[in-house]
């Protein structure tokens, strides 16, 4: 790799007692890349997630964020420099949308107007309706939208860095699809650094530039799709061809497209 | 006649200002300063299991503590400290009143403060604590602007628990010289005033309702997030306060503090020196219904000016006498020794509240019985009925011992039900008290103790040391020494026990006066 890595993980190893829940995983994600970590549930895809912004400390190995090594730097200003968007939302019930999505702008200390005008850019970017949903609380809005919101509350900053735990998971796959697809888009438009987990191949496949594959802690292959199509491990080629056999079965199951 | 057409709503109406205004001073002192306590504790503690779990036994283990017995503990337990610190440093405080009730109160407060604190505290979902260190908060901006707004409702149902507690509670602070709604009550009781029974229930329940709503506002406000609705409850509580402030603000401290113990007798010695003092142009109050124990020490302390107790439950409870000396012995004795605390016994009104044994005067005259001598030779086929306590007190066994009394029969009662029984002839002879109304009423007989087997009770006028030279004080209350006889107190008394407007202290006591004023 050419370039300094935007984030850098070096042998990093985190445990949970005897549990090793990040085990040995050097991995850099260049700037501008869109990357996905798949695995099975429990693999370490969270943690490794949360070892970035120092939400949780790793018990041996380096990270480094734009080149500095997170640990000298301090945790609070690091992750307001760093969106997250969290696997279950993670919206303030108490808090409006507005709020929520300007709620590290003014830890950051923006001045008021300037939040406002940056929650209003914010809301057309995830395309939810400025003045229907702008003053709701979360609990009045649908799934979808408080995925929306999540996204907008991690992009309000101008981070240069988005982490997305599951971010489009438990929701019907129409939505799913076209929020992946919009959020595709605003990583592109804004420069962004992504790195997202998902359960789902496909969408790993359809949005990501690379692929990295966790099972057990540790990771098991890294690279683009057709890289990884390449690996000679077993784990990672049944992951792969997942999609594949499903729309096989689908293409038997279902009649040819125009048909009706 | 309508219930309401009763005098003594006007009087009981006349003592709101004074009752209310220290009952929501030392309610609302107890709560803040438990508040300050709880709630940090509860916010410290929210992390740290072992410690929250201690802390959480003790609120409880204070929370079985009845009320009346957690304020009286904190008597005492300030006049050691109040010692302690004048040893040490050489400043004393009162441990009377306000200090000792707005301690205990605020200790009682704690436990739902801090349960529902740490409940709420703890009922975040953790998601959420990580969401707020995610988007950047440092751990005090995540206390102030997600977990403490997130507890709020369970932790604001906490405070207003704890509010209606304390209200409710500092009723019982009145023993302990804290005047409050509870004057009411614990007048009333002793003086079979139900008018300020329930005048004093009602007013503590409403006033405990009306906190609760004014808290309920804020916690709303705080809840919507909208300033006018918290605004309201915290203006209201301010104007609560406030308004209690002011009947007191004009009150001047020189004036001079006559206290009571809690029975009906003392309601209207009090009342009666209190007129005594304001005929003189003295500014006085009365601090009625302070326990037994309270009284002499808050005296001693000069917490209260003067109050009226019997020289016999000084010699016993005081001095630690067990010996029985003949009545001007005993006294001369007492006032030596009292002065060595420099408290002035300034002298006996002239009537004793003693044990005597009591029967009906026909039956007396029919047996021939005069005195306890010639009661002994019938005992034998008689029956005796004490309260509760005189059976194991040392005058009983001084009466067997001197008298070599034996009856048929011993029976223990309530007080009030023993005139009926020996009047109705259900017992023979009860245990009775020297001054009590019912004594006349039921045209009963005090039999002589010519033995002076029971000590002598004597009504004895004590004045607090700060006032042992004070001429005006002791000029006002001579015009009462000797005059108070039995008979005329047993009168009292009996007006006293009655359930009408004449029945009140202050009436009865102006009826006394006009009695004894002019001999
Ligand atoms: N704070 C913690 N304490 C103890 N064990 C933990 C903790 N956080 C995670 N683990 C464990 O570490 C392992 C990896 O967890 P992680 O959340 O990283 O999995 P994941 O790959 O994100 O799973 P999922 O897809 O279900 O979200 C799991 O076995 C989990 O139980
Ligand atoms: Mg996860």
């Amino acid at each position: 790799m050419p370039s300094r890595p935007m984030i850098g993980y070096s042998h990093v190893s985190k445990n949970f007692g005897a549990l090793k829940a990040v085990d040995d995983v050097s991995l850099d994600i260049a700037e501008g890349e869109f990357l996905a970590i798949v695995g099975g549930s429990g693999s370490g895809k969270t943690t490794l997630l949360r070892l970035a912004n120092r939400l949780i400390e790793a018990d041996g190995g380096t990270i480094t964020v734009e080149g500095e090594d997170v640990q000298t730097v301090d945790p609070v200003a690091l992750r307001r420099r760093i969106g997250y968007v969290f696997q279950s939302g993670g919206l303030f019930p108490h808090l409006s949308v507005a709020d929520n999505i300007g709620i590290t702008p003014r830890l950051l200390g923006a001045p008021a107007a300037d939040i406002t005008a940056r929650v209003d850019e914010l809301l057309e970017l995830v395309q939810l309706d400025r003045r229907a949903h702008r003053d709701r609380l979360p609990e009045a809005l649908s799934g979808g939208q408080r995925q929306r919101v999540g996204v907008a509350r991690a992009l309000a900053a101008r981070p240069r860095i988005v982490l997305m735990d599951e971010p489009f998971g438990a929701l019907d796959p129409l939505t799913r699809d076209a929020l992946g697809e919009d959020f595709r888009e605003l990583h592109r438009k804004l420069g962004l650094t992504t790195v997202m987990i998902t359960h789902d191949m496909t969408e790993a496949i359809l949005l990501a530039d690379r692929i990295a594959v966790m099972r057990g802690g540790q990771l098991l292959a890294q690279g683009t799709p057709a890289e990884l199509s390449t690996s000679g491990d077993a784990y990672v080629l049944e992951l792969l061809r997942t999609p594949r056999r499903q729309v096989e079965r689908l293409n038997a199951l279902l009649p040819q497209s125009g048909a009706a | 006649m309508s219930l309401f057409a009763d005098p003594r709503w006007g009087e009981a109406l006349s003592h709101l200002p004074d009752y209310l205004g220290n009952h929501v001073r030392v309610s609302l002192a107890a709560l803040a300063l438990g508040l300050a306590i709880s709630l940090p504790l509860a916010i410290l503690t929210r992390n740290r299991p072992a410690p929250r779990a201690v802390l959480l036994a003790l609120a409880s283990i204070v929370q079985t503590v009845p009320g009346l017995a957690l304020l009286a503990l904190f008597y005492p337990l300030l006049l050691l400290a109040a010692s302690v610190t004048l040893a040490w440093f050489g400043i004393s405080f009162s441990a009377f009143g306000f200090l000792p009730a707005m301690l205990a109160l605020a200790l009682y407060s704690m436990l739902p403060v801090l349960r529902n604190g740490i409940t709420g505290l703890n009922g975040i979902d953790p998601a959420l604590i990580e969401a707020a260190k995610g988007v950047g908060m440092t751990a005090r901006q995540s206390l102030i602007m997600v977990e403490l707004p997130l507890a709020l409702p369970v932790m604001m149902a906490g405070i207003r628990t704890a509010a209606v507690w304390v209200i409710g509670t500092a009723t019982l602070s009145t023993p302990i010289g804290q005047t409050s709604l509870g004057n009411y009550i614990f007048a009333g009781l002793q003086t079979q005033n139900w008018v300020f029974v329930l005048f004093g229930c009602f007013a503590s329940a409403l006033l405990a309702l009306a906190v609760d709503q004014l808290l309920g506002l804020i916690e709303s406000g705080l809840r919507q997030r909208s300033r006018l609705p918290a605004a309201l409850g915290g203006i209201g509580i301010a104007a609560l306060v406030l308004a209690t402030l002011v009947p007191t603000m004009g009150r001047s401290s020189q004036s001079y503090v006559v206290g009571a113990k809690t029975f009906a007798e003392q309601y209207v010695l009090s009342a009666l020196l209190r007129d005594r003092l304001q005929a003189a142009g003295l500014s006085a109050t009365a601090r009625s219904g302070l326990g037994s124990s309270v009284i002499f020490e808050a005296l001693k302390a000069g917490d209260i000016d003067l109050y009226v107790d019997y020289s016999g439950t000084l010699w016993a409870n005081q001095l630690h006498r067990t010996d029985i000396k003949p009545r001007a012995e005993l006294l001369a004795e007492l006032k030596t020794a009292l002065a060595k605390d420099h408290i002035t016994l300034l002298g006996e009104l002239g009537f004793e509240n003693a044990y005597a044994l009591v029967m009906p005067k026909k039956r007396a005259e029919a047996l021939g019985i005069r005195s306890i001598a010639d009661l002994a030779a019938h005992a034998p086929t008689l029956s005796i009925a004490g309260d509760y306590e005189f059976f194991s007190r040392p005058e009983w066994a001084a009466l067997q011992k001197s008298y070599g009394l034996s009856f048929r029969a011993q029976r223990q009662m309530q007080p009030d039900f023993m005139y009926a029984a020996v009047a109705s002839g259900e017992v023979d002879v009860i245990a009775g008290y020297t001054s009590d109304g019912l004594i006349a009423k039921y045209d009963l007989l005090v039999l002589d103790d010519p033995r002076h087997a029971i000590p002598p009770y004597d009504a004895i006028l004590l004045l607090a040391p700060k006032r042992a030279g004070d001429e005006r004080l002791k000029t006002a209350l001579l015009p009462l020494l000797g005059k108070v006889d039995i008979a005329t107190m047993r009168e009292a008394n009996l007006r006293a026990a009655g359930n009408d407007a004449n029945s009140s202290p202050d009436a009865v006591a102006k009826w006394l006066w006009e009695k004894v004023g002019k001999r």
